[in-house]
Order: C-alpha cells, then sequence, then structure tokens
C-alpha cells in the first residue's frame, strides 16, 4: 500500500475517484476506521464474521465452492436430442394451450401457498428455505426445459410455457422464483446445446429426485457490461479450455454443483460446463438491492482447467446469443409477474385506505396512476408473450426480446416506483411486500443470465 | 395456442392497404395538408376501389363496416374456435392506411364515424335504409365535450317526426359527408337515458354547416360546426329504440366507442410508424446502428432514443390487437379498448414528436412529413375520448368503482 492511498478515498464507499481527502479528513477516516473495528470486537461479532460461509452485510469474503457431486460421464460426443418446435396455426391468439394452463395453475399455487409466505424472511436471509426448494423440485420445475425422451415434461419447446410459469412464481416472489428456477436454466441450455454425452451426463440429474443447485453465469460485475463481450477468458489449452475472470447474478453460488459460464474463447463468446469443486473456482457472496433470496453471488475464476467436453454449444456464438436472449425474456416474465403483483397489491390498499372522508382511489390522482400501471403492465406482457411465442415456434426473436426488455426495464421500475407511493410512507417500510417489489423490479435492466426459459 | 403475429389469412388484405397508402396517399399528403378544406378528389377513386375489395369478401375497409357484433349464435363446430375476424382486419388495415395519411384515411368517402354508429346501433331495416351513405358523427357542443350524457340539443317528437335544436362543432367530415348521425337529449330532465341518435340527411332545410375549421393537423379531413334549427326528421331515422330507459339507449350509445376506440388506437398506430420509419432510414444513413441486442446504453443516444421509441409503439400495437381480437371472439373489450387507446394516443405524440428531434431541422421542415405527423398524430389523444377519460375508464374498471365514486 503506497503512502498516498489514505489521501485518494475514491472507489470505496460510493466515493467517485475525484475525491481528495484534507488532513482533517484522514484524521476522521483514521477514527472511523478505529471505531469500526472497536465496535466489531465489542459486541463479538468478528469471530462470527470469519467463521460464517456466507454474510450478507459484509462482501469479500471467498469460499471453495460446494464440494458437489460426481456426475458420471456417459454418451457419445454426437448431437444431443432436441426439443421440437412449435407448429403455428397463423392465427392471433392470446389462449395459452391446455398444457400451458396447467402448468400456470400448478406454479400459480405454488407462488400463493409457498413463495409468497416465505418471501420476506428469505430476502432477509438472503438464502431460499430447504421446503420452498423441496416443493418446487416436487413440481418437476428444473425439467420444464428437457424434452421428454431425456425425462422432462414438455414435448415442444419450452420457452413460452417458461414465461407463463416465470410470471405466475414472480407473482409470489420474484427473488424465489430465481432460486427455484436457476436449475431449469441451466439443464434448458444443456437441452438445447448439449452434445450427447453432455446430456447423458448431467440431465438426469435435474429430471430425478435429488436436483442440484446450477447457476448460468453471464453477468460481470463492471460498469457498461456487455454480454456479447465478456472480460472473462476461454484460452485453449491442448485439448481444453483455461478459464479466467469473475461472473457476478451467480445464483446460489455457494451451493450450486454445476455452473453455466460465459466467456471468450478467441474473441467470441461461448459457454462452458464448469463443475464446483473445479480446481481454481471460488465464491463469494455478493448481496444485492434485491432478488436477495436467490443468494446472489460473485464466482472468481482463476485459472480453471476444463476439458475439451466442457464446451457448450458452438464457437460461433449461435447459441451463445440465443442463451442471453432467453435470459433476457425470463427477466421480462419475472417482471411482469412482480408487476402483477404490485398491481393486485395497490388496488385493494388504495380503496380501502381512507383520507378527507373517502377512499383515496376516489382521486384522480391516485386513480390514474393505477390505471396506468394496469396499462403499461399489460403492454409489457403482450412484448414478453411476443417473444415467447416466437422462441417456441423456432422463430428469429431478436427484435421481440430486445424491445420487451427495454419496456420491463422502463415501465416495470416505474411500476415499483408508483407501488411504494401510492402506500405513502407505508410502501417504505417492510410491513408490506412494496418495497421489496421495488428492489427486486430493478433487476431486469442489469441482470444477464441467471434464469433462463 | 398464444400468437402475437400478423393473422396468416389477413396477411394480403395488409398488404394491399400497405400498397394503396405508399402509392395513393403518400404522393398527395402533403399536398392537401397544405391545401386545407379543399376536396381530395383522389380518394373517390380509391374509395370505389375499397368497395371493390370489400365486395369480395375480404371485408375491412376502412373499418367502417367493421364494429357491429354478430348476433347470430355459434355452431357447435364454431365453438372453442379461436377466431380472427373483421375487428382485427380492421385495426390492421386502418393502421396501414394511416402510415399512409391519417387526414385523408378520415376523409375517406363512405367511412364516417357516423357509419360505425349506424353499424352498431341501427336496426336491421336501418341497415338496409342508410347503405351506401356517408355520415359523419355530431356529438361534441360548444359548451360539451368529454362529458357527453350532458348535450343540449334537443329532439321533440312531432306527429311522426322529431324536431331537433342545437350546435354541434368539431364533427369530422361534416361538410362532405351525405349524411350526419346527431346525438340529441328527448328529455334534458332525465339525464343519459334520453339522449338518442338521429340520422340527419345533409338536404334537411333545418341543417347548416356553419364554418370549417382551420387546425394544428389533420388538415385534409374537414371539421364542420353545424347548426340544427327546427329540423325536422322522420321518426324512423331514430338509431335504435325510441324508449327512453331502454337497455339500448345511452349505454349502447356508448358501446359504440368501445368498438370505435381501438380503431382510433390503430390510426395512433399507423401514423407513429411512418415516423419510425423513415426516421430508423435517416439514422441509419448516418450512420447510427440500431441493433436490439446490444444493451442501450452502450449504443448511440439516438439508437437508444429510437429502441425506447420502438418498445413503446410496439406495446400500442399489441394492446390495439388485443382489444380488436377480443372484439373478434364475442368478449367484453370495454377495459382493454381504452388501454388501447390510452396507450396509442400517448405513443403516437411521444414517437412523432420524438422523431422529428431525433432528426433536428430535417424533421422540423416542411421538406419531409415527420413535422406533419407530430401535428396529425395530437388529435389521435384526444378524439373519441380524450387521454384523460380513457384512464378514468380504465381506473374504475380496474378499481371497480362506480362513475359516482371515481368522478
Amino acid at each position: 500500500m503506497s503512502l498516498i492511498h489514505p489521501l485518494r478515498p475514491g472507489g470505496r464507499h460510493g466515493l467517485s475517484s475525484r475525491e481528495s481527502r484534507t488532513p482533517i479528513g484522514v484524521a476522521v477516516a483514521a477514527v472511523s476506521r478505529l471505531a469500526q473495528s472497536d465496535l466489531i470486537d465489542r459486541v463479538g461479532l468478528r469471530k462470527q464474521a470469519e467463521q460464517a460461509v456466507y454474510v450478507t452485510t459484509r462482501n469479500g469474503f471467498r469460499v471453495a465452492t460446494a464440494a458437489g457431486r460426481q456426475f458420471a460421464r456417459a454418451g457419445r460426443r454426437t448431437a444431443g436430442t432436441r426439443p421440437a418446435s412449435g407448429e403455428s396455426r397463423g392465427v392471433f391468439d392470446l389462449t395459452p394451450t391446455d398444457d400451458e394452463e396447467m402448468l400456470v395453475q400448478v406454479a400459480r399455487e405454488l407462488a400463493q401457498e409457498v413463495l409468497r409466505p416465505a418471501a420476506s424472511a428469505a430476502d432477509a436471509a438472503c438464502a431460499a428455505p430447504a421446503e420452498v426448494l423441496v416443493a418446487a423440485q416436487e413440481v418437476g420445475l428444473s425439467g420444464l426445459g428437457v424434452p421428454e425422451p431425456l425425462g422432462g415434461i414438455m414435448e415442444d419447446r419450452s420457452a413460452m410455457a417458461g414465461a407463463l410459469v416465470a410470471e405466475a412464481l414472480a407473482q409470489g416472489d420474484m427473488g424465489l422464483a430465481v432460486a427455484t428456477l436457476a436449475p431449469g436454466a441451466v439443464a434448458t441450455a444443456i437441452s438445447l446445446w448439449g452434445t450427447e454425452a453432455q446430456q447423458q451426463t448431467y440431465l438426469p440429474a435435474f429430471t430425478g429426485s435429488a436436483v442440484p443447485a446450477a447457476a448460468l453465469a453471464i453477468a460481470e460485475p463492471t460498469v457498461l457490461f456487455d454480454a456479447f463481450a465478456p472480460a472473462t477468458t476461454a484460452r485453449r489449452d491442448g485439448d481444453g479450455f483455461v478459464l479466467d475472470g469473475v461472473k457476478s447474478a451467480v445464483v446460489r453460488g455457494a451451493e450450486a454443483e454445476l455452473f453455466v459460464v460465459a466467456a471468450s474463447l478467441d474473441g467470441t463468446p461461448a459457454l462452458f460446463l464448469v463443475e464446483s469443486g473445479t480446481h481454481g473456482l471460488e465464491v463469494e457472496a455478493d448481496p444485492s438491492m434485491g432478488v436477495r433470496a436467490a443468494g446472489l453471488s460473485r464466482l472468481h475464476l482463476t485459472g480453471v482447467r476444463l476439458g475439451a467436453d466442457a464446451l457448450l454449444g458452438d464457437t460461433e456464438a449461435t447459441a451463445y446469443a440465443e442463451c442471453v436472449r432467453l435470459s433476457r425474456l425470463a427477466w421480462c416474465a419475472l417482471t411482469v409477474g412482480t408487476g402483477q403483483a404490485v398491481l393486485d397489491y395497490v388496488k385493494d390498499y388504495v380503496n380501502g385506505r381512507e383520507a378527507f372522508g373517502e377512499p383515496i382511489s376516489h382521486r384522480q390522482s391516485v386513480a390514474f396512476m393505477v390505471a396506468d400501471i394496469a396499462i403499461e403492465l399489460q403492454a409489457m406482457r403482450l412484448l414478453t408473450w411476443k417473444a415467447a411465442s416466437r422462441a417456441t415456434r423456432g422463430e428469429d426473436f431478436t427484435r421481440e426480446v430486445g424491445l420487451a426488455r427495454q419496456l420491463c426495464t422502463e415501465k416495470g421500475m416505474r411500476i415499483g416506483l408508483d407501488g411504494v407511493q401510492l402506500l405513502g410512507g407505508h410502501g417504505f417500510v417492510k410491513e408490506h411486500p412494496v418495497e421489496r417489489w421495488y428492489r427486486d423490479l430493478r433487476a431486469v435492466g442489469v441482470m444477464e443470465g441467471a434464469v433462463m426459459l | 395456442m398464444i400468437n402475437l403475429e400478423i393473422p396468416r389469412r389477413q396477411a394480403g388484405l395488409i398488404d394491399q392497404a400497405h400498397q394503396l397508402a405508399m402509392n395513393m396517399l403518400r404522393p398527395i399528403s402533403r399536398k392537401y395538408d397544405r391545401a386545407e378544406h379543399e376536396y381530395p378528389q383522389e380518394l373517390d377513386m380509391l374509395a370505389a376501389l375499397i368497395d371493390g375489395v370489400a365486395e369480395t369478401g375480404a371485408t375491412g375497409g376502412a373499418g367502417a363496416g367493421g364494429v357491429r357484433r354478430e348476433e347470430k349464435p355459434r355452431t357447435s363446430e364454431d365453438s372453442g374456435r379461436v377466431r380472427n375476424g373483421t375487428n382485427l382486419a380492421s385495426v390492421l388495415s386502418i393502421a396501414e392506411m394511416c402510415w399512409g395519411d391519417t387526414a385523408l384515411l378520415l376523409s375517406m368517402p363512405r367511412q364516417g364515424l357516423g357509419n360505425s354508429a349506424i353499424a352498431s346501433v341501427a336496426n336491421e331495416e336501418q341497415l338496409e335504409r342508410f347503405r351506401g351513405t356517408w355520415a359523419a358523427m355530431a356529438i361534441t357542443e360548444p359548451g360539451t365535450g368529454s362529458d357527453s350524457a350532458n348535450i343540449t340539443t334537443t329532439a321533440v317528437k312531432d306527429g311522426d317526426d322529431y324536431v331537433i335544436n342545437g350546435e354541434k362543432i368539431y364533427v369530422t367530415s361534416g361538410d362532405r359527408a351525405d349524411s350526419v348521425v346527431v346525438w340529441a337529449t328527448l328529455d334534458r330532465e332525465l339525464g343519459r337515458a334520453a339522449i338518442k341518435s338521429f340520422l340527419v340527411r345533409k338536404d334537411n332545410p333545418g341543417l347548416k354547416v356553419e364554418r370549417l375549421e382551420h387546425k394544428l393537423g389533420i388538415r385534409a379531413s374537414d371539421t364542420a360546426a353545424i347548426t340544427f334549427t327546427d329540423c325536422r326528421v322522420p321518426a324512423e331515422d331514430l338509431l335504435g329504440s325510441p324508449e327512453i330507459d331502454d337497455r339500448s339507449g345511452f349505454a349502447g350509445a356508448m358501446a359504440t366507442f368501445d368498438n370505435t376506440r381501438p380503431l382510433v388506437a390503430a390510426m395512433a398506430v399507423g401514423c407513429a410508424r411512418a415516423s419510425l420509419d423513415l426516421t430508423r432510414d435517416l439514422l441509419e444513413r448516418a450512420g447510427v446502428v440500431i441493433d436490439h441486442d446490444r444493451p442501450a446504453q452502450l449504443q448511440s443516444a439516438a439508437a437508444s432514443t429510437f429502441l425506447r421509441l420502438e418498445a413503446d409503439w410496439e406495446g400500442a400495437q399489441l394492446l390495439m390487437m388485443q382489444a380488436a381480437w377480443m372484439a373478434d371472439n364475442r368478449r367484453p373489450n370495454s377495459l382493454e379498448a381504452s388501454m388501447a387507446k390510452a396507450k396509442a394516443g400517448r405513443v403516437g405524440s411521444d414517437v412523432t414528436l420524438s422523431c422529428v428531434q431525433l432528426c433536428g431541422t430535417l424533421g422540423y421542415s416542411e421538406g419531409e412529413l415527420l413535422e406533419k405527423w407530430a401535428r396529425d398524430s395530437k388529435i389521435l389523444d384526444i378524439f373519441e375520448g380524450t387521454q384523460q377519460i380513457q384512464q378514468l375508464i380504465v381506473a374504475r374498471r380496474v378499481l371497480g368503482l362506480s362513475s359516482a365514486e371515481l368522478r
């Protein structure tokens, strides 16, 4: 550490690098540091902090990834089994199929009975409780994108069904929805782009009775991150690859047994299957503004050696681009679900809350905010459905998902903002779930990866 | 099965509308914007062309025929089948025509808003008798806009006639149409239940076109002020039932709006897309790359703005299609119709105005049509129910409030 360091406080504590310290500032900083360590010792927190594997209040503490199971190698390196694309009748229609309707019913029940009641505590703990994960597994969520011959539940491409399910789950809670959908993202990726060997090796675990935690890691903790140009690199090394870099928004990173990691290979982004416990992997808690129940983490890759079988999909970024788009689609669907939760909640609130002798909903300034939430939410939903239905039919949906993400980012956040505003002071306290939805609804614009349809 | 694409069997019709818009409306668009109140003769030819298309059963036209809900019950074979019918065809073809020119679409002979009212509330005998008329719609009065239940124009029964007295303003095609559908009250004391609509022929000596308005936009469309002085109409020209307190009274008249609001949304969607199409082209020729994959914040500010506008526009278009699709499938769509109109109305203004800004003085100049579209779009957030009226309707429906609770 250079002597000049204390004079340049920028880069930490939310300070711009343009800040500098005067002598008084240096003195205050020294006292402050002393006070902090003193406090931690006095309440006996230091020992706890060092022992905890996952800390929600401080980050920068890294541990090795979970030991994980042995995935038994099987199958050949030929193309795997693929789900069929849906057929179009060419008729404009907003009616889900019977199969989709059935899945949505199940997801709604799960959201209402299991996710919503657990949401507040899971948000505080930065972890999804076991009961929620077990319930999701019993429903078979992680097999949604796996073709029937490989033990999954759908005959056709599942993007539309997945969007409806994600929407229904996020109506319960976005963080828990992400936690329960994350293994399915990895299973769907392997179904769509895996070789026969990759499918035989990994998929049985995802359709079995002990579904592993797994995470699709695309995002990186940098400004101006571009999912199509990850800074994480994959270097060819003999038959295999060596990965270096840092990924963020890794769902349940400490528990995950399998990662799909985005890295640049010869300047082109590609996906790699990385099993937990591989040498050079470290995971660090990364509690964020919202989606906290998903146990967001950072994954550090330092000289991680992988075999030739680790590459998932092609090296021309075809699979990769589709993966990014399908992930954005999932975030759109989640945003629509949480937006619906806000609408339902504020509707009851403004009808029940009285001021000046009548329900506040009788005032146009209040009622029009609710109307705008309803209008924009439906627009978000239709854009998301359009993109999802195109994906299901195997049609190009680049434009549609781009626009859906744009609208969901802007209007979704607006819905969160207005939701809190409509409750006034009550919206700001944790007695009501609206402040959590406010934090969750910021996610769609910043997230890449984590979930996928 | 969820699918939000343009219906396959209507693609031909929409292509046709697009070609008409491109090759007949665009070439005369600026001419009649400048020559306000001059009759666009070219439209007679176009109307004949559209009649021809309608005869072949391709249906829709500019939409005036497409707002009646069919009464006959579904056959068992039909039930459960999702329909893409005249409502969807109408909004899609109207959007194409307004991509050409909104004012000229509004001036289309025999396609007036009064024709929509006739199609929606007239009985079978009247439908037959009024076939082929070009009917304008007269609701607004100098002192009554959005509160249309409050109109003061009266209709008094006198023998076999009604005698109408009052003043109407903002009558679209009020000069060029050959008849006017007029809203009048049979008894002001009885409120909205007593409001009826009458078809008045333009040669009626009691009807006088007082003046034509000079407007911000849609200048090719004539907007008239009309007075009715002891204007006698035969009792059989009262549209629908003459009974006061009948369910098909004011509520029926208002229900017309459920059918016409998606059409106005379609106008905004079409007009805005004209701006988007041209702006995109101009930006790309200036070297701006618009990429739907890369995050907007990594692209140029112009590209980023364009993506925001395009997303909003897509939302308006899909809400419009949803409202029409529900009508095609005989589902109540009052909420969705107002959602579509509210979203499309404000998106229409935002898109067309932002496109002028993106294109600088090129967009501001009469050398391009961008400035015209930015003027034309404004009325679409006003007529057939303003933005605020749509929000009021949506809010009442969503919150389950009556018009007495949320005023």
